[in-house]
């Protein structure tokens, strides 16, 4: 019985093997009216939650784009891969444009790592539509023609909470204490965040660079009681956000905390009773947008759990590649280009519309500052967070919180 | 004294470090077996224990995910680790590596990427201030938990039969053989409870970060260089290495941040200079 059964098992590797020899080919020629994608994001480190987030989007995205018919009567096909780290990140991008004959690229949420994909897609001259990674030096000195940059960057992140300080009176003459990631991410919210604290009266009396695989913030949380300054302020990013705020509610620190970048999904998992302060948000499940309630409503309903701002951000970004597709009638990079060069309008699920500036290639979108619910306010664990108004205002340019062309030292 | 405070706070994050160290280090001083796969069994005690806190509450939690994963162990004794005491040390890094990593993803199936919160008990929660000094409430209990098993583990090792040929195993095992003793039971025991403590380490700090499948992993690499420094074979090297470990950690951090997660990877260079079985290690005939 024994041997018969290790007999099939053989038969039947063999005919495997023999199968996925013979039809290898077949698959590929298959495939071959498909849209192919690149597609990464970190799945791993401290990042891997939102990468994990990233690609329930964009896979959502995709799926609904080939249900009603594809692109240009072709169906998107996605690879999607963990970047890794930014060496891994450039060796993946550069084969999945050599060996898997993908279109154009997309993705990323680590900055290091978005930065070595940029470079691979300019040495190639193909399109990367630059999703999650926020850091300024990508859209600035760093920028290339080849990449577009959808989410808000740090320059942003910063002047939406520190407006909101201002506004609180918790800026002018207040003495400010930094916990900096050390990474190129961090170091960009830093300097956006000197320049704010310069231009706006307050005084930066520590600022502390923390390595990204620090877990227990105890030894910086003892430091920051012997400084005495007025305002705690983060510029983490990623679990380290969740870890900082979960042990400075721990050690019970008096002095209030804020930060000038978070995602939700770190904020969800510091929990509930942990968390204080204002922060800034792209995008938050609880918006009062139609479009955007419908689209919480069908991820809640596929994965049941209501999307992150990270799954929010893939799955517009794929939306808008296919609009891109479909109107050029192409995947060739210039034609890509030159479509989003021209301040196409995009309905990305806010209130109002974004578009890519031309000369830096950031979409210019609305951001929301948040703070957190009081005890007994939320209904599930999710809705803790309580979402300001919009910033820029209704009234206001899009552009006024981001770099101006003499502070932005990007030349495409 | 601001000093003094990084100090402390360095002990109690020391002893945090053994829990899980300590039974890496007996496990490898019994079977001659690095256990890769230590880390892993850490982050099941985290996740574990957040399944029965959800369900039971905080104490209960504590108690039974240690035990859970205790048993756990016995099962990978048996059917995974006891092949490859006598094999080429190489073969069992690699099986346990790769049951790290099978271990990471299986958490990743059932738990899913997205880490997942623990909280503190309101009652252990908050600042306890001590003279100048300023502790977190809930780490002084869990230091306090240290000591206490650390208490149990010295005596069971020192103080009865069984913590008797454990030692003699580690130095001399033909010897314990030749008296007609048989060491797999012992090793079994030995190993539940070097999982266990890696388990309890992780559902005690499960509450202070996040419990996520990559965790484990974080872990390993710090409770490696613990046992390093410490030396093999010596209860009392794991322990002084642990909690230099912490200490130089927090006082970097005071003078330095930028170096504090290189600063303990410095200090166990520098004791593999200058003495390169570790601190407290002591001269263990098999691995001559």
């Amino acid at each position: 019985m024994t041997i018969y059964n290790r007999r099939n098992v053989l038969k039947a590797g063999a005919a495997f093997a023999g199968a996925s020899a013979i039809g290898f080919p077949a698959i590929v020629s298959a495939q071959t009216d498909a849209i192919k994608i690149g597609h990464l994001t970190p799945l791993t480190g401290f990042l891997g939650a939102l990468g994990a987030y990233a690609q329930l989007g964009i896979r959502m995205a995709e799926e609904e784009i080939n249900k009603s018919g594809g692109v240009l009567g072709r169906p998107l096909a996605i690879t999607s891969e963990d970047s890794v780290n930014p060496a891994t990140a450039a060796t993946k991008a550069q084969r999945m444009l050599d060996q898997d004959g993908v279109a154009f690229l997309m993705g990323e949420i680590n900055s290091a790592s978005a930065l070595t994909i940029m470079q691979v897609a300019a040495r190639n001259k193909k399109f990367f539509m630059q999703i999650g990674a926020r850091s300024d030096a990508l859209r600035g000195k760093n920028c290339n023609r080849y990449t577009f940059h959808v989410d808000i960057p740090s320059a942003v992140m910063v002047n939406a909470v520190g407006k909101a300080l201002v506004r609180d009176n918790m800026m002018k003459g207040k003495k400010f204490y930094t916990l900096t990631a050390d990474y190129l991410f961090g170091h960009d919210l830093a300097s956006s965040a000197k320049r704010f604290f310069a231009a706006n009266g307050g005084n930066l009396v520590g600022d502390e660079l923390v390595a990204t695989d620090v877990n227990d913030f105890s030894p910086y949380l003892l430091k920051i009681r012997q400084a005495k300054p007025d305002v705690v302020c983060s510029n983490l990013a990623g679990n380290q956000v969740t870890n900082l705020i979960k042990q400075y509610s721990e050690f019970g620190l008096p002095f209030p905390i804020v930060g000038f970048n978070l995602n939700t999904a770190d904020a969800w998992a510091a929990g509930e009773g942990n968390l204080s302060g204002t922060w800034p948000t792209v995008w938050y499940h609880t918006l009062e947008v139609p479009s955007s309630k419908t689209f919480v409503d069908n991820f809640t309903k596929k994965y049941g759990k209501p999307p992150e701002n990270h799954a929010w951000i893939e799955y517009i970004s794929l939306k808008m590649m296919a609009q891109a597709i479909n109107e050029t009638k192409s995947t060739d990079t210039e034609k890509l280009i030159a479509y989003f060069e021209k301040e196409t309008q995009f309905d990305i699920l806010k209130a109002r519309k974004a578009y890519f500036r031309p000369w830096d290639h950031q979409l210019m979108q609305e951001a929301y500052p948040f703070t957190v619910k009081a005890k007994g306010q939320a209904k599930d664990k999710w809705d803790f967070l309580s979402l300001g108004g919009a910033v820029p205002g209704a009234n206001e340019s899009l552009e006024v919180l981001a770099m101006t062309k003499e502070q932005n030292p990007c030349t495409l | 004294m601001f000093l003094l405070e990084q100090v402390v706070n360095g002990l109690v994050l020391g002893g945090y470090y053994l829990l899980i160290a300590l039974g890496l280090s007996l496990i490898f001083s019994v079977g001659g077996v690095v256990n890769l796969a230590h880390g892993a069994f850490y982050a099941l005690g985290a996740y574990v224990s957040l399944e029965i806190t959800e369900r039971l509450g905080f104490g209960p939690a504590m108690v039974l995910s240690p035990i859970a994963v205790a048993l756990l162990g016995i099962l990978f004794e048996k059917y995974i680790l006891r092949r490859f005491y006598n094999a080429d040390p190489i073969l069992s890094l690699l099986v346990t590596f790769g049951l790290a990593m099978i271990a990471e993803q299986l958490i990743r199936i059932i738990w899913g990427a997205a880490p997942l919160s623990a909280t503190m008990p309101a009652a252990l929660k908050g600042p306890v201030i001590i003279g100048d000094f300023l502790f977190s409430r809930y780490r002084l209990v869990l230091l306090a938990v240290v000591a206490f098993v650390l208490l149990g583990i010295w005596l069971l090792l020192h103080k009865t039969a069984f913590g008797r040929v454990v030692r003699a195993g580690i130095q001399k095992p033909d010897m314990v053989a030749a008296l007609g003793i048989r060491l797999q039971p012992y090793m079994t025991a030995v190993v539940m409870l070097g999982v266990g403590m890696a388990a309890m380490g992780g559902a005690f700090f499960a509450p202070i970060t996040i419990v996520h499948p990559a965790m484990g992993a974080e872990i390993i690499t710090v409770a490696f260089v613990v046992v390093v420094i410490g030396g093999l074979g010596s209860f009392w090297g794991v322990v002084l290495a642990a909690l230099l470990v912490g200490v130089v950690r927090g006082v970097t951090i005071h003078f330095m941040p930028a170096a504090g997660e290189a600063s303990i990877y410095m200090l166990m260079f520098l004791v593999l200079l200058f003495r390169p079985r570790g601190l407290l290690g002591e001269r263990i005939e098999k691995f001559e």
